[in-house]
C-alpha cells in the first residue's frame, strides 16, 4: 500500500541503530512541524489582516471548540495507526451525550464525577462491542463501524425519543467546565493538551504503542513477528470508544442543549482533522500530536473565515478546499521526504 | 465423476453471496407480507421502489469504484449540488435542457477532480473524497444559500411520483434497471470490467499487466460524478425542493448498501446482481418497516445490524471455530514486559 514505505521509515527505529533513530527522530519532527508551520503561517496572515483574530476571546473560543475535537482526533489516531478506521465516534458521543447529561434531570444532585463515569462506561461498551467484532470477527473495521454508527445513534434516537436535555437542568459546576479558565486559556485546554500528550507518548514510545503502528504497516508481518493483533485492536477500538464516550459528556458541558442529533457527521471531520495531522490513512504511520494540530488547524481555519468576514455561505466551501490542499501538501513532503530518506539510506549503507 | 462435479457447482452456487441475499429478500418479502397486508399491494410496491430510487442509482459507479479498490465519499455532496444548482438554474429562468446539460457537465467536473487527485497525485480516495464532500457541499450552500426552490413545472415535477407510462415501474427505478443492465455488462462482460477485478485485487499486478489503471479509475469517478448529479435531478424532483442540504449523509446509505451486496471494502470482489438485490433488500426493510411503526429514525438499528448479520452469517463457521480456541487455551504465553 501507499502508506507503507513512510510507515517502514517511521517503525525503522526499534532495530536499535543510532544513526537510524536519530534520522526516524528528524522524521517525526519534520512531519509535524510542517503542519505547525502551516497553522503559523495561516494564523500571521488572519491576524495581519484582523488583529482581532488574536483577542484573548477569540482564541478562548478557537481552543474550546478544539478540545472535544482534538480529543476524538486522539482516539481516532490509536486506530487509524493500524491501519482501522472508527466511523461510530460520532454516535457514541452523541448517546454518552444525551445520556450522561440526562442523568443531572433524572437524578437531582448527582455528582459531575458520576456522570463523566457514565460517559466513559457507555464509551467503553460501544468501543469494546467495535473491537470485538474487529479482532474476532475480522471483518473489516469500515463496515463493522458503519453498522454501529447506524445501531448507536438508533438506540440515540430511541433512548432520546423526541426529548432534549436543556441548559435548565445542568448544574453550573458542568456548564463552566469547558469555560473556566486562566487568562484567556481554559484549563480544559490545558488538561485536553496533557492527555494527547500522553497519548502521543504512549503511541511512540510504549511497546503496546509501538505494535498498533507495526500492526499498521503491515498485519501479517505483525502477527508472524508474534504480535497478538487482535488483543491490539481490541484495546485501540476500546480506548477509542472511551475517549468518545467522555467526549460527549465535555460535549454536552460546552454545548448543553443536546438532543438526538448531537455529534452526526462529526466521525468524517475526524478523519479529515487526522488525515490533515499527517496519520497515514492506511495506517502505520502519523502521530497523535499531529492529529491534534490537524484538528487545531481546521478549527482555526473556519473560525479564521468568519472573523475576516468572508459571508458565512462560502466557509464550508473554503474548508473543504483547504483541507483538500493540506492532503495534498502533506503527500509531498512525504514524497520528498521519501528521497531524501533513500539518498541518505543508500550512502549511509554501503 | 461427473455427478460430483455437478453437485460441488451446486454448492458453490448455494454458497454464493448473492444466494444468501435472495434467502434474506425472500424472507423480508414474507415477514413485510405476514406484518402488514398493506405490503404487497401496488401502491406500496411502487413507493418502496420510488423512496429508493436515488441511493440505488449512485451504489451502480460505487460497486465499480469500490471493486477497483478505491471509494467516493463525495456522491450525496454532488448530488446535493446538482440539486442546488438546479434549483438556481430554474430561479432565474433558464429552460430546462439547457439546465440538465450544466448539471451532467458539473458531475463531470466534479468526478474528474476526484479522479484527477485520486489518480495523478496518487492521494488515497478516501481523504480526497472526504475533502470534496465538505467542498462540493459547500458549493451547493454557495449557489442556493438558504433559499428553497419549488416552483417546478408539471412534467418534471411528477417524474418522481407517476410511473412509466403502461407500467407500475417508477422512473428512477427504470432509470436504475438500465443502469444496472449497462454497468453489469460493462463490469462482467468486458476486458474494462474485468481489469476492475484486477486493480482492486492487486494494484501493482494490474499496472505492470498494462491495464491503464490511472485512466480507467478517472473514467470511473467521472461516470460517479455524472451520475450523482442525475440522481440529485430525480431527488429534487421527487420532493418537488431544491434546497443546499439535499441528500446530506446519504454516502454512507450508499456504502452500507454496496457492502451488503457483498461487494468488499478492499476491492476486487462483487458483482451487480448482488447490488441489485442488496437495493431491494434495504428498500423492502425500510418499507416494512414502516408499515409497522417502527420508529421511522431509529431503522437504522436494524439497517446496521443486517449490515453485520450480512458480514458475520458467511463465516459463521470458521468464527465459532475461533472462539472455540479462545475459550480452551484462555491466555496464549504472554510475552515478558519491557
Amino acid at each position: 500500500m501507499r502508506a507503507t514505505v513512510p510507515a517502514a521509515a517511521g517503525t525503522a527505529g526499534e532495530p536499535a541503530a543510532s544513526g537510524s533513530r536519530r534520522l526516524t527522530d528528524r522524521v517525526f519532527r519534520i512531519r509535524e512541524s510542517g503542519i505547525i508551520a502551516v497553522l503559523v503561517v495561516f494564523v500571521a496572515v488572519t491576524a495581519s489582516i484582523q488583529p482581532r483574530f488574536l483577542s484573548s476571546g477569540n482564541i478562548q473560543f478557537i481552543l474550546v471548540n478544539t478540545t472535544v475535537f482534538a480529543l476524538l482526533a486522539l482516539a481516532e489516531t490509536m486506530v487509524v495507526v493500524s491501519r482501522n478506521v472508527d466511523l461510530s465516534i460520532g454516535s457514541v458521543l452523541g448517546l454518552s451525550a444525551y445520556v450522561s447529561a440526562g442523568l443531572f434531570g433524572q437524578v437531582p444532585g448527582i455528582s459531575i464525577p458520576v456522570v463523566f463515569l457514565t460517559g466513559l462506561g457507555i464509551g467503553l461498551a460501544c468501543g469494546a462491542a467495535n473491537g470485538l467484532m474487529v479482532s474476532i470477527g475480522r471483518v473489516p473495521s469500515l463496515v463493522v463501524t458503519l453498522a454501529t454508527l447506524y445501531i448507536v445513534r438508533g438506540i440515540d434516537i430511541l433512548v432520546v425519543g423526541g426529548n432534549e436535555v436543556i441548559a435548565q437542568t445542568l448544574p453550573d459546576g458542568f456548564t463552566q467546565i469547558p469555560r473556566a479558565g486562566l487568562g484567556g486559556v481554559p484549563y480544559l485546554a490545558i488538561v485536553i493538551a496533557a492527555v494527547i500528550g500522553a497519548g502521543a507518548y504512549y503511541l511512540r514510545s510504549f511497546r503496546s504503542g509501538r505494535e498498533l503502528y507495526a500492526i499498521g504497516s503491515n498485519p501479517d508481518a505483525a502477527r508472524l513477528a508474534g504480535i497478538s493483533v487482535g488483543r491490539r485492536v481490541f484495546t485501540a477500538f476500546t480506548v477509542s470508544g472511551a475517549i468518545a464516550g467522555v467526549a460527549g459528556v465535555l460535549w454536552a458541558a460546552q454545548y448543553q442543549t443536546i438532543d438526538s442529533t448531537a455529534g452526526t457527521g462529526y466521525e468524517l471531520q475526524v478523519i479529515a482533522a487526522v488525515v490533515v495531522g499527517g496519520v497515514a490513512i492506511f495506517g502505520g504511520s502519523g502521530s497523535a500530536v499531529g492529529a491534534a494540530v490537524g484538528a487545531l488547524l481546521l478549527q482555526t481555519i473556519s473560525s479564521a473565515l468568519n472573523v475576516l468576514g468572508i459571508p458565512p455561505l462560502w466557509i464550508q466551501a473554503i474548508a473543504g478546499l483547504l483541507l483538500l490542499l493540506a492532503i495534498t501538501l502533506d503527500r509531498a513532503i512525504s514524497v520528498r521526504l521519501l528521497t531524501s530518506l533513500r539518498v541518505r539510506s543508500s550512502g549511509v549503507g554501503t | 465423476m461427473a455427478p460430483d462435479v455437478t453437485a460441488r457447482r451446486w454448492l458453490s452456487a448455494a454458497a454464493r453471496w448473492e444466494t444468501g441475499l435472495a434467502v434474506l429478500l425472500l424472507l423480508i418479502v414474507v415477514l413485510g407480507a405476514a406484518a402488514s397486508p398493506q405490503f404487497l399491494t401496488t401502491s406500496n410496491l411502487f413507493n418502496l421502489l420510488v423512496t429508493s430510487g436515488e441511493v440505488a442509482i449512485m451504489a451502480l459507479p460505487m460497486t465499480l469504484i469500490i471493486i477497483s479498490g478505491e471509494i467516493d465519499l463525495s456522491v450525496a455532496s454532488i448530488l446535493g449540488m446538482s440539486s442546488a444548482l438546479l434549483g438556481y438554474l430554474w430561479s432565474i429562468h433558464w429552460p430546462m435542457l439547457a439546465i440538465f446539460a450544466v448539471l451532467v457537465l458539473l458531475g463531470a467536473v466534479a468526478g474528474l477532480v476526484n479522479g484527477l487527485l485520486v489518480t495523478r497525485l496518487g492521494l488515497p480516495s478516501l481523504a480526497v473524497t472526504i475533502g470534496t464532500l465538505a467542498l462540493y457541499r459547500g458549493i451547493a450552500l454557495m449557489i442556493l444559500g438558504p433559499k428553497t426552490i419549488s416552483n417546478f413545472p408539471a412534467p418534471y415535477n411528477t417524474i418522481g411520483v407517476i410511473a412509466v407510462p403502461h407500467t407500475d415501474i417508477p422512473w428512477s427505478m427504470a432509470i436504475f434497471v438500465v443502469l444496472a443492465v449497462i454497468s453489469g455488462v460493462v463490469l462482467h462482460a468486458t476486458a474494462t470490467g474485468r481489469s476492475l477485478y484486477a486493480m482492486g485485487a492487486s494494484p501493482e499486478a494490474a499496472l505492470f499487466s498494462g491495464i491503464r489503471v490511472k485512466r480507467i479509475k478517472t473514467i470511473l469517478f467521472v461516470v460517479s460524478g455524472v451520475v450523482c448529479s442525475l440522481a440529485g435531478v430525480l431527488w429534487t424532483f421527487r420532493l418537488a425542493t431544491a434546497v443546499q442540504n439535499n441528500g446530506l449523509g446519504l454516502e454512507l446509505n450508499v456504502v452500507a448498501v454496496v457492502l451488503l451486496a457483498g461487494v468488499s471494502i478492499f476491492g476486487g470482489k462483487g458483482s451487480i446482481g448482488g447490488v441489485v438485490l442488496a437495493v431491494l433488500a434495504f428498500a423492502g426493510l425500510a418499507n416494512a418497516l414502516l408499515l409497522t411503526n417502527f420508529n421511522q429514525e431509529a431503522t437504522g438499528i436494524v439497517f446496521g445490524a443486517v449490515l453485520l448479520i450480512s458480514v458475520f452469517a458467511p463465516n459463521a463457521g470458521a468464527l465459532w471455530a475461533r472462539l472455540g480456541r479462545l475459550r480452551k487455551h484462555q491466555r496464549p504465553v504472554r510475552p515478558a514486559r519491557q
